[in-house]
């Protein structure tokens, strides 16, 4: 079966031409940054490009247009990601709804674990510290599909593979059954995708697809591809 | 044990910690409840911090009043920081972590940290703005003689909320070696409800002091609130006494309870400044420790529910009773408790507690340059 491609973008002026220009490449998801202030979950190349869309004014009614805006280019489905504060001051099921009439297919919350706001239904995260009862939690209350922290820290690329992820894959997918798992944080080559790829149902890449993301919508085409690539010749 | 105060506390912190937190939630129950951790700390409290700490008349500074100094600036490293350090520290090395990072914004929790990470020789890394290692300077070398690794954070405001931020990362990464020694009764669950535990002798000390001298309860008790530790411990020996007003004190340029708004920071739910979209803001104050846009949960929900209230001194106030106390009682004061200072003459009432929650040899430069 095909392996999953997810990207992930900021929120942006040139963002609806990006996520286009992702999709067809290959990309089979498109995970859209709402910047915060503070994201604790954040390395360096996601928190700057978090800085500079906030310096652009992206605050949460922009990110909401520049959603339905990507969603009038691409048909896949389109998450957004963020952290708590945006949804406690926008209003929780507000955002849920407002987010999803823009076309949302889901929502990543990065701080918001499992047990809390268990009714705001999202994709959940799990991660190599994760218990196995965690990790049934959370396969129990997620929207979709998993999401495996592939990595202890936070994101951005790292030299290879995390050694953590093929356990936590094995014991989430235990705990999962046939939910699919996607692996994300840290996967920034094509060697990584197609490693990942072989322990879970696909990958998302972040940081990496940011910094190409700089060059334009033709240097973002030619890099999904090659990801798409290396997870089709797996 | 409090996970949540009212609508504020909680745990919203990426899933990688959760365990972590459940972890220190239970070896803090168990470390409670064991008489060999509170004999071990109440030891080290005594005979290496210092406790208990006096109570002090300060009759030229307000000679209208009955006004008592809580000494926590007489404390080792000169400061209330120590307390939460050393407890921390110990059920640290109960759960068998070896590394601790901390954040510091004045550098007084850094140099807390440092120092009681010096006496069990624990590796140690402080995370600190660059625009307070600039402000600070004085306690950044103090750190680095005790052998701490002090980590400039360059990026946002270059302070505290940054440092904070950097701190929980690290924590993120090298989770399973590492205890995050937080500073405040902010970030998630537990740490809200053990650093007050750890922060309440402050009270206890106070209460049983001030009746000691005056036979009676003060009308009303005055803290500075950063994220707010001195001011929970203070608090949390007057809390049952109806009768005594609690006084919260913020600097006006960074007043979370005075003009934020509900919101997430740093792991939990509280009264924090930040914009209509939840974008947080920047905090500003004369005073390092104070410079931070948000406060413990326990403080937001204390200032709804009424018991306490909250208050702002400005840059210039807290400056003019940094000098007063300085010339009037012979005791140079932190600029953070010269915040709680500056309200004594607007607090009714006669007999009064302060918490003077540190000494101002770190702030000398930055008074000096504003003379």
């Amino acid at each position: 079966m095909s392996k999953t491609l997810g990207i992930y973008l900021m929120s942006g002026p040139e963002t609806p031409e990006l996520a286009a220009a992702a999709v067809e490449g290959g990309a089979d998801l498109v995970e859209l940054g709402f910047p915060f202030s503070d994201p604790l979950a954040d390395g360096p190349v996601v928190r700057r490009a978090a800085e500079k869309a906030l310096a652009q004014g992206m605050r949460t009614k922009a990110c909401l247009e520049c959603l339905a805006a990507v969603r009038e280019l691409v048909d896949v489905p389109l998450v957004p990601m963020t952290y708590s504060s945006l949804l406690e001051a926008y209003g929780w099921e507000r955002f849920a709804a407002d987010a999803q009439a823009a076309g949302a297919t889901s929502l990543i919350i990065a701080d918001l674990p499992a047990e809390e706001k268990p009714e705001l239904r999202r994709v959940q995260m799990v991660a190599p510290t994760s218990t196995d009862e965690r990790l049934r939690l959370a396969a129990d209350r997620t929207d979709g599909w998993l999401y495996l922290v592939t990595v202890t820290g936070t994101t951005g690329a790292r030299h290879g593979l995390s050694n953590a992820l093929a356990g936590l894959a094995e014991r989430a997918r235990t705990a999962a059954g046939d939910i699919p798992l996607y692996a994300g944080f840290g996967i920034s080559t094509p060697d990584d995708a197609r490693a990942a790829a072989e322990l879970t149902d696909g990958v998302v890449v972040g940081s990496r697809a940011l910094e190409v993301a700089e060059g334009g919508p033709k240097a973002l085409h030619g890099y999904v591809r090659s990801l798409r690539d290396a997870l089709d010749s797996a | 044990m409090a996970s949540t105060y009212g609508s504020y506390g909680g745990r919203y912190v990426p899933e990688t910690l959760i365990p972590a937190l459940d972890e220190l939630t239970a070896a803090w129950e168990e470390a409670l409840a064991d008489e060999s951790y509170t004999a071990e700390l109440d030891e080290l409290a005594r005979n290496y911090a210092g406790r208990p700490t006096p109570l002090t008349r300060a009759e030229r500074f307000a000679p209208e009043k009955r006004l008592y100094l809580k000494r926590e600036d007489l404390l080792h490293t000169g400061a209330h920081k120590l307390n939460n350090a050393l407890g921390q520290v110990v059920l640290a090395r109960r759960l068998g972590k070896r590394r601790i990072v901390a954040e510091t914004g004045a550098g007084q929790h850094g140099v807390a940290t440092a120092t009681v990470c010096a006496r069990f020789g624990l590796e140690c890394v402080v995370y600190m703005g660059s625009e307070d290692m600039r402000r600070q300077a004085p306690n950044v070398e103090r750190m680095g003689l005790l052998g701490a690794e002090v980590r400039p954070v360059e990026f946002g405001t270059k302070t505290l909320k940054e440092a904070t931020s950097e701190a929980i990362r690290d924590w993120i990464t090298n989770v399973e070696t590492t205890h995050y020694l937080i500073g405040s009764c902010v970030g998630p669950a537990p740490y809200p409800a053990i650093v007050r535990e750890l922060q309440a002798v402050i009270g206890r000390e106070a209460r049983a002091q001030v009746l000691e001298a005056e036979d009676r309860l003060p009308e009303a008790v005055i803290a500075c609130v950063g994220g707010g530790s001195n001011a929970i411990g203070m608090f949390a020996g007057f809390l049952d006494d109806s009768e005594v007003e609690l006084v919260g004190v913020e600097a006006a340029g960074a007043a979370s309870l005075g003009t934020g708004r509900a919101g997430v920071l740093h792991g939990s739910r509280s009264s924090v400044l930040a914009d209509e979209d939840g974008q947080i803001a920047d905090a500003h104050s004369i005073s390092a420790g104070l410079d931070y846009p948000g406060v413990g949960p326990e403080h937001a929900y204390l200032r709804d529910s009424g018991r306490a209230r909250y208050v702002g001194t400005t840059d210039d106030e807290a400056l003019a009773a940094f000098r007063r106390l300085t010339r009037t009682e012979g005791i140079i004061p932190a600029l953070e408790p010269a915040h709680a200072l500056a309200r004594v003459d607007d607090v009714g009432g006669e007999l009064i507690v302060v918490c003077l929650s540190g000494r101002g040899d770190k702030d000398l430069a930055e008074v000096l340059s504003h003379a």
